[in-house]
């Protein structure tokens, strides 16, 4: 933590934890996360980033901790302005989860419509612009969830997420389940889509090399705390016992995983 | 004594558990009302939802009360006739079909078709992420998915009640004017003459009862579900089966409120 920038973080978590029933998940998580930076948490199956993500997009309640948005608690908020600092919040979850009941462009311009209340037709310009941003042509506009690929979905998914110009962007796993060049495509439009919109960035994968293109730091989680943060370069050759054995996939090494034999 | 004990405690912990989730899905629905008056109203998830459950579940319903007709008048020919009461049948059939197999039969074609699909839909959307994407596109799920649904399976069901009053009561009509040789007018003036408001009104609340039950059931457990396909699965189950005894039940205590004098 010694890389801890000075300036007033834009996500700024202290001591967060969470369990379900015995298994602790998260067990006083501090980070910070600067603004207009990226950072990437990497950690293994099961160790809690998900359930970071949650916390702080208020989709689960922490048991204990404090989580500062632009140096204010969202935890001791009252509802409706957590839910209006939240609201500024993007997020690309990991299996897309496109709305199949509307068409894409409906998708992608929900939050404007629910947010902002423009009209339909206009929603409907401004999503196909907003498609257009992550490559995919306005006829892509009347298609159904169930009719696009997973390289598509997830295009779609951070087109929804980018359409209404959040300052803060969430990716959950973005490029799990995709080839590795649809994974290097949708690192850039996120690289690309963040930088355009100057906004802070919180990514969380296991995928090594998704971590590098995207992150400009990076921190690991295991066993429900932060064991390291640092430059997403500094990835490879951290220095870090536990951080070397995830990201060159050692069998041998501090981590081990709970198998039943 | 320890059989005993163990069984005692096997009970209470199912009572105690049943009273959990009443107090749950009292809870649920109570939130989902409270949501109809609050703005925003989702106008177009409101028509889907009744155009869903009124009028597609026409045709089901049509022919579920046109064959109850036909066989409660073939039924109470050939039954009345041991008491030389054959000219009862006109009043039997209009009775029975207001009062109780309109609204009765009805709900729980509804509940089998409309119920399950809530069901399976909302525990798609859960599973696959949709409802916490709703969350963090400033929608609340509750506003958006529940409210809407409970208040069009409150208002379709009372006119696709009125509709199966009317099949029923022409099937009956049929059969005995067609088959059994009744008198055609005769059996008209008969159901007009002996029809009172209560018998409409009574079979109309149920109807509105019975339609806020079906709803219910299917978003609760469809909101709730977890785990999956299997969990989807079973909350359709759950869904379609728990609506189906509290129709029965709710039919019982409305009977009760309307004609135990």
């Amino acid at each position: 933590m010694s890389d801890a920038p000075a300036v007033v973080p834009k996500i700024r978590i202290r001591g967060l934890c969470k369990a379900f029933g015995d298994k602790v998940v998260l067990d006083g998580i501090d980070l910070d996360v600067a603004p207009r930076t990226s950072m990437v948490v990497i950690g293994g199956s099961g160790t809690g980033k998900s359930v970071l993500l949650k916390c702080v997009l208020g989709l689960l309640e922490p048991d204990a901790g404090s989580i500062e948005i632009d140096g204010r608690d969202v935890l001791r908020m009252e509802r409706g302005e957590a839910e209006a600092v939240r609201a500024r919040i993007g997020m690309l979850f990991q299996n897309g989860a496109l709305f199949d009941s509307l068409p894409v462009w409906e998708n992608v311009a929900f939050g404007l419509l629910a947010q902002h209340k423009v009209e339909r037709h206009e929603a409907r310009g401004r999503a196909e612009e907003v498609l257009a941003q992550v490559g995919l042509g306005p006829s892509v506009g009347d298609l159904w969830p169930a009719e696009l690929s997973g390289g598509m979905q997830k295009r779609v998914a951070l087109a929804r997420a980018i359409a209404y110009q959040p300052d803060t962007l969430f990716f959950d796993e973005p490029t799990t389940g995709l080839d590795p060049i649809m994974g290097a495509v949708i690192d850039n439009l996120i690289v690309d889509c963040v930088k355009r919109l100057g906004s802070t960035a919180v990514a969380i994968t296991h995928d090594m090399a998704s971590a590098r293109r995207i992150g400009d730091r990076a921190a690991m989680i295991n066993k429900g705390r932060i064991v390291w943060e640092g430059p997403a370069t500094a990835l490879m050759d951290s220095g870090n016992e536990v951080v070397d054995q995830f990201t060159h996939g050692r069998h041998e090494g501090p981590i081990q995983m709970e198998l039943r034999r | 004594m320890s059989k005993l004990l163990d069984l005692a405690a096997m009970i209470g912990r199912a009572v105690f558990g049943a009273f959990r989730l009443t107090g749950h899905i009292f809870l649920f629905g109570l939130e989902g009302m409270s949501h109809l008056v609050r703005p925003p109203v989702y106008g177009r998830q409101f028509l889907r939802a009744f155009l869903d459950i009124g009028y597609y579940s026409l045709p089901v319903v049509a022919l579920t009360a046109i064959f109850t007709g036909m066989v409660l008048a073939l039924q109470s020919a050939t039954g009345l006739s041991r008491f030389n009461a054959e000219s009862a049948v006109a009043n039997l059939v209009v009775i029975s079909i207001t009062r109780e197999l309109g609204p009765v039969l009805a709900a729980l074609m509804v509940a089998g078709r409309v119920g399950a699909a809530m069901a399976a839909e909302l525990g798609t959307m859960r599973v696959t992420d949709q409802i916490d994407a709703l969350s963090t596109l400033s929608t609340n799920p509750m506003k958006y998915l529940v409210a809407p649904r409970l208040l069009g399976g409150l208002l379709a069901l009372p006119l696709l009640v009125v509709v199966a009053d009317i099949l029923g009561v022409l099937g009956g009509f049929v059969i005995a004017s067609v088959k059994l040789g009744y008198n055609a007018e005769v059996y008209l003036t008969n159901t007009v003459n002996f029809v009172q408001t209560d018998d409409v009104v009574s079979g109309l609340v149920k109807a509105a009862v019975f339609g806020f039950l079906v709803t219910l059931m299917g978003c609760y457990h469809g909101y709730n579900s977890r785990g999956g396909a299997q969990g989807v699965g079973t909350a359709t189950t759950y869904a379609v089966v728990s609506a189906s005894v509290l129709i029965l039940a709710f039919d019982y205590m409305i009977t009760e409120l309307f004609f135990a004098r």
